[in-house]
C-alpha cells in the first residue's frame, strides 16, 4: 500500500510519467526465472521485439531486453522501476539468476534501473547468495507496528467511523456517535485489549471488526458491546474442539481410550489393536454391554477419525503391514478433550467418568 | 428467503452470515473465506443452494477431480467463460499452464460484460487436497483478490481445520466459519423431511427414531444414515402391507425391524454387501443369519499341509524365539518360571503385530506339529509361496536375500482358530500369550 502511494505521487511529476517504466513482479505468481522473464518482457510491451529470438544465457536476454529500451531523441535509455513482492520467494529459485542480473545491472552503469523488494521476513539478507548480498546495497526500511493501545483505541474508532462522503448523513452522525460512545465502554476495551495482546496485526482487528460488522442488519443497525464480544469468542474458537463436538459416542470412545494410553504409555505411538484392547476392558463391565460393536464397525470409526486428521500414521503406509497394526498418533492433547468432552452434547456418563478415572480396571 | 428456508434446513444462522459477508452484488467481498466441517454437515449443499438461488456469478471446482495444477486452473477459466458468453455456442477452450497465465486470463475474462461489476465466486470442495499441489497455490488463492485487483472471492470448503493449512511463512488467513455438526433433532427433522408420499409423517417419524436409536451412537453421518433409511424402509413397511399390523401398531413393528438393523449394521453399514443384494435378500425373506459378506470369502479351501504351514507361521509370528523350545520339544527340562512367565501387557504380542521369521523356523516348528513325517520337498516350498500370493503371509525384506527369506503371518486370531478347528489342532495351547 506505501508503494502504490509512493508510485503514485511519483507518477505525478510530469516529466517522471513519460520516462519511467514500471515492472510489477510477485514471488507468488512467477515461481521460476524463466516466466519472471517472460513477464517483464510482457509488462515492458517488448513482445514485439523479442519475437523468436533464441538467447543463450538469462544475462544476455535481459540485457538485450533493457538496451531495446533506448528512447528516440536521446542516447540514454529509459529508466525502470522492479517492484519485487514476496521477495523471499524469489530468493529460492535456482541460483538467484533473477536478482544477480537484477542487481548487477542496478550496480553498474548500464541502464538506470531501481530495484525496490517487499519481504515480511527480517532474516532477508541470510537468504541471499554472497555475489547477490555483495551487489545489493543494503538499504532496508522496516515498517513496524510501534503503537501503543490508546493509538490502538483510536485507529479501532477510526476504522469503524463512516466517512464525510457517506450519502445519508444522518445515519451517518448517528452511527459514529454510536461507535464513540463503544470506545469508552469497559467490555469494548477489555476486548481490545486481549486483542492488543495477542497480536498488534491490523488484520487481526480487521477480522474481529467483520465478524461484529456482521451482526448489523436493517433490524439491528447499530453496534453493540455484545457484538463485539460474541465476535471475540469467534475469534478464539478452539476449531479442533468443533470437531470433536460432532464425533459419534462410539469415535469419543475410541479418543478416550487413546487419552489413556498416552496417560500410561507416555505418548508413545499406538496401533489400532492396542486401542481396541483398551476399549473392551470398558465394554466388559457389565454395565456397558450396550457399546459392544462388533470390531469392524470400530475399525470404521478408527479409519473416520483418521480422515478427520484427528490421528496421523507416524510413518507411512507399506503395501505389507496389516492396518490394525499401524502406527498412530493422536493429535490432541489431554485438556483439549477434557474441554471438548464437557461441551458434548448428550454425554452418557459412563463415558465421561470412563474418561475422568484414570484407573481402568475398577 | 423463505424458499430457501425450505430448501435448506437448520442452517439459518449459517445462511445469514454468508448472505451478510456476501453483500451487494457489486460490493467488494472478503478476499477468501475458509469454511469448514463435519462429513455430511452441508457445506457443499448450502454453499452452492446459495449462490444459485441468489443467482450469483460463481464458479464451483472440486478439488479431487480436479488433481493437478493444469486441470484446476483451466476449469476455473472455462467455466467463467461458459458464464460470461452464454450466447456463443462453444467458445474456444482455454489452456493455462501456470499461475501466472491464470492471474492474467483471469483478468481478461472478467472483463466480459455480464461479469463486470460483480462479485465473482470461486468455490474450491475438498480444499485439503490443495495442501499437496504446488506450494504457491494455496497462498495464491487467497490472495487472489489482490493478486488479480478484480472484485473476487475465493471460498474453501473443507473437513479438516484451518490450523493444518497454514503455510510455514504465514499468509493472508481467510474468513474461518464453522458450519456445526447436526443434532439429533436437527437429524430427525431432515431424515423426517423425504418420507415417500404414500405413508403419512407420523408413521415415517417414528420409523427414523427407531433408526436414529439403533445408528445414532455409531455414526452421525447425514449420508449414511440417509442410506439406511431408504433401504430398510420397505422392511419397515412390510406388516402393515401384509395386513398383520396398523401403522400405529408402533411395538410389533419395532420388533420386526430390530433384527433386521442390527444385521445391517453389521453388512450394509460395513459395505460388505451391496446395497442391491440387501433389497433383494429383503424381498426373498431368507433367513439372515445366513449372510455372507465379502470378508467370509476370504476364508478359502487350503489343501492339508498349507493349513498346517499357515498354523506354524502364525505360531512362529506371535510367539518369540526363545519358547519354542518349551512349546515344540518332547523332553525340554525344566525352564526357570521367573523370567519365562513375566510379561507384560504391552509387549503382549497380540497388541504389537507378527513378527518376521526365518524359513528354517517355520520348518522346524512345521516338524513338530504335523503327526506324520514330513519330506522337505518342493512340493512344501510351492506351497509357502502359493500361501504369500494369497496374502496369507508376506515376504519381508528382498526376494534375493542371501541368507535366506523371512516372512510374517498376516491372518487374524479368529481366521486361524477356524482354520485350526478343521485340522483338530489346538492353537491357544501353543500360543505365548494365552499361557
Amino acid at each position: 500500500m506505501l508503494i502504490n502511494h509512493a508510485l503514485r505521487e511519483l507518477m505525478e511529476i510530469e516529466e517522471v510519467s513519460e520516462n519511467v517504466l514500471q515492472v510489477h513482479l510477485n514471488g507468488l505468481l512467477q515461481i521460476n526465472d524463466k516466466i519472471a522473464l517472460k513477464e517483464i518482457t510482457r509488462q515492458l510491451n517488448l513482445e514485439n521485439v523479442v519475437g523468436d529470438k533464441v538467447f543463450g544465457s538469462f544475462a544476455e536476454n535481459f540485457s538485450f531486453l533493457l538496451e531495446a529500451l533506448k528512447k528516440g531523441d536521446r542516447t540514454s535509455s529509459c529508466p525502470v522501476i522492479f517492484i519485487l513482492d514476496e521477495f523471499d520467494l524469489f530468493a529460492h529459485h535456482k541460483n538467484q539468476t533473477l536478482l544477480y542480473n537484477l542487481f548487477d545491472i542496478s550496480q553498474s552503469a548500464q541502464t538506470p534501473i531501481a530495484v525496490i523488494g517487499l519481504t515480511c521476513r527480517l532474516d532477508i539478507l541470510e537468504l541471499l547468495e554472497k555475489r547477490v548480498k555483495s551487489r545489493f546495497s543494503h538499504r532496508q526500511i522496516y515498517l513496524m507496528n510501534s503503537f501503543g493501545f490508546p493509538q490502538y483505541v483510536k485507529i479501532f474508532k477510526e476504522q469503524l467511523s463512516l466517512p464525510a462522503e457517506f450519502p445519508d448523513k444522518l445515519f451517518a452522525e448517528k452511527w459514529n456517535e454510536n461507535v464513540q460512545c463503544l470506545s469508552e465502554e469497559r467490555s469494548v476495551q477489555e476486548v481490545l485489549q486481549k486483542h492488543f495482546n495477542i497480536s498488534k496485526n491490523l488484520r487481526s482487528l480487521h477480522m474481529l471488526l467483520m465478524l461484529s460488522l456482521n451482526r448489523v442488519t436493517a433490524s439491528h443497525p447499530f453496534m453493540t458491546a455484545i457484538d463485539l464480544m460474541e465476535a471475540s469468542q469467534l475469534c478464539s474458537m478452539d476449531s479442533k474442539a468443533n470437531i470433536v463436538h460432532g464425533l459419534s459416542v462410539l469415535e469419543i470412545c475410541l479418543i478416550i481410550a487413546m487419552k489413556h494410553l498416552n496417560d500410561i504409555y507416555e505418548e508413545e505411538p499406538f496401533n489400532f489393536q492396542m486401542v481396541y484392547n483398551e476399549f473392551q476392558k470398558f465394554v466388559q463391565r457389565k454395565a456397558h454391554s450396550v457399546y459392544n460393536f462388533e470390531k469392524p464397525v470400530v475399525m470404521k470409526a478408527f479409519e473416520h477419525l483418521q480422515q478427520l486428521e484427528l490421528i496421523k500414521p507416524v510413518e507411512r503406509t507399506s503395501g505389507n503391514s496389516q492396518r490394525e497394526y499401524q502406527l498412530m498418533k493422536l493429535l490432541l492433547d489431554n485438556t483439549q478433550i477434557m474441554n471438548a468432552l464437557q461441551k458434548y452434547p448428550n454425554c452418557p456418563t459412563d463415558v465421561r467418568q470412563w474418561a475422568t478415572s484414570s484407573l481402568s480396571w475398577l | 428467503m423463505t424458499h430457501l428456508e425450505n430448501v435448506v434446513l437448520c442452517r439459518e444462522s449459517q445462511v445469514s452470515t454468508l448472505q451478510s459477508l456476501f453483500g451487494e452484488r457489486h460490493h467488494f467481498s472478503f478476499p477468501s473465506i475458509f469454511i469448514y466441517g463435519h462429513t455430511a454437515s452441508g457445506k457443499t449443499y448450502v454453499t452452492q443452494t446459495l449462490l444459485k438461488t441468489l443467482e450469483l456469478p460463481h464458479v464451483f471446482v472440486n478439488c479431487v477431480e480436479c488433481f493437478t495444477l493444469r486441470l484446476l486452473l483451466e476449469q476455473i477459466l472455462n467455466k467463467l467463460n461458459n458464464l460470461s458468453s452464454s450466447e456463443d455456442g462453444c467458445s474456444s477452450e482455454i489452456t493455462c499452464e501456470t499461475f501466472n497465465d491464470f492471474v492474467r486470463l483471469f483478468k481478461q475474462v472478467t472483463k466480459a460484460e455480464n461479469l463486470k461489476d460483480q462479485t465473482v465466486y470461486i468455490v474450491l470442495d475438498k480444499a485439503e487436497y490443495l495442501r499437496d499441489m504446488e506450494a504457491n497455490l494455496l497462498p495464491g488463492f487467497l490472495r487472489l483478490q489482490e493478486l488479480a485487483d478484480r472484485n473476487v472471492t475465493v471460498i474453501f470448503l473443507s473437513e479438516i481445520v484451518w490450523e493444518k493449512f497454514r503455510p510455514n511463512t504465514g499468509c493472508f488467513e481467510p474468513f474461518v466459519l464453522y458450519f456445526p455438526d447436526y443434532s439429533i433433532g436437527n437429524l430427525q427433522k431432515i431424515l423426517s423431511h423425504d418420507h415417500p408420499p404414500e405413508y403419512s409423517a407420523d408413521f415415517y417419524a417414528a420409523y427414523i427414531n427407531i433408526l436414529l436409536g439403533v445408528f445414532y451412537t455409531v455414526c452421525r453421518d447425514l449420508k449414511e444414515l440417509r442410506h439406511l433409511a431408504v433401504l430398510n424402509f420397505p422392511k419397515y413397511c412390510e406388516p402393515v402391507v401384509r395386513g398383520e399390523a396398523s401403522e400405529r401398531d408402533t411395538r410389533k413393528l419395532w420388533r420386526n425391524i430390530e433384527p433386521h438393523l442390527k444385521k445391517a449394521m453389521q453388512t450394509v453399514y460395513l459395505r460388505e454387501i451391496s446395497s442391491s443384494q440387501w433389497e433383494k435378500l429383503q424381498k426373498d425373506d431368507t433367513d439372515l443369519g445366513q449372510l455372507k459378506g465379502l470378508s467370509a470369502h476370504t476364508h478359502v479351501e487350503l489343501p492339508y499341509y498349507s493349513k498346517f504351514i499357515l498354523i506354524a507361521a502364525y505360531l512362529a509370528s506371535y510367539n518369540p524365539a526363545r519358547t519354542d523350545r518349551r512349546f515344540f520339544l518332547k523332553h525340554h527340562g525344566k525352564i526357570k518360571k521367573t523370567n519365562f512367565l513375566k510379561k507384560h501387557e504391552k509387549t503382549s504380542n497380540h497388541l504389537l503385530g507378527p513378527k518376521p521369521f526365518p524359513l528354517d523356523r517355520l520348518l522346524a516348528i512345521l516338524y513338530s506339529i504335523v503327526d506324520s513325517r514330513v519330506a522337505p520337498t518342493a512340493n512344501i516350498f510351492s506351497q509357502i509361496t502359493s500361501l504369500v500370493t494369497l496374502q496369507l503371509l508376506t515376504l519381508v525384506g528382498h526376494d534375493d536375500q542371501l541368507d535366506g527369506p523371512k516372512y510374517k503371518c498376516t491372518v487374524s486370531l479368529d481366521f486361524i482358530r477356524a482354520i485350526s478347528r478343521t485340522v483338530n489342532f489346538d492353537i491357544i495351547k501353543y500360543l505365548y500369550d494365552f499361557l
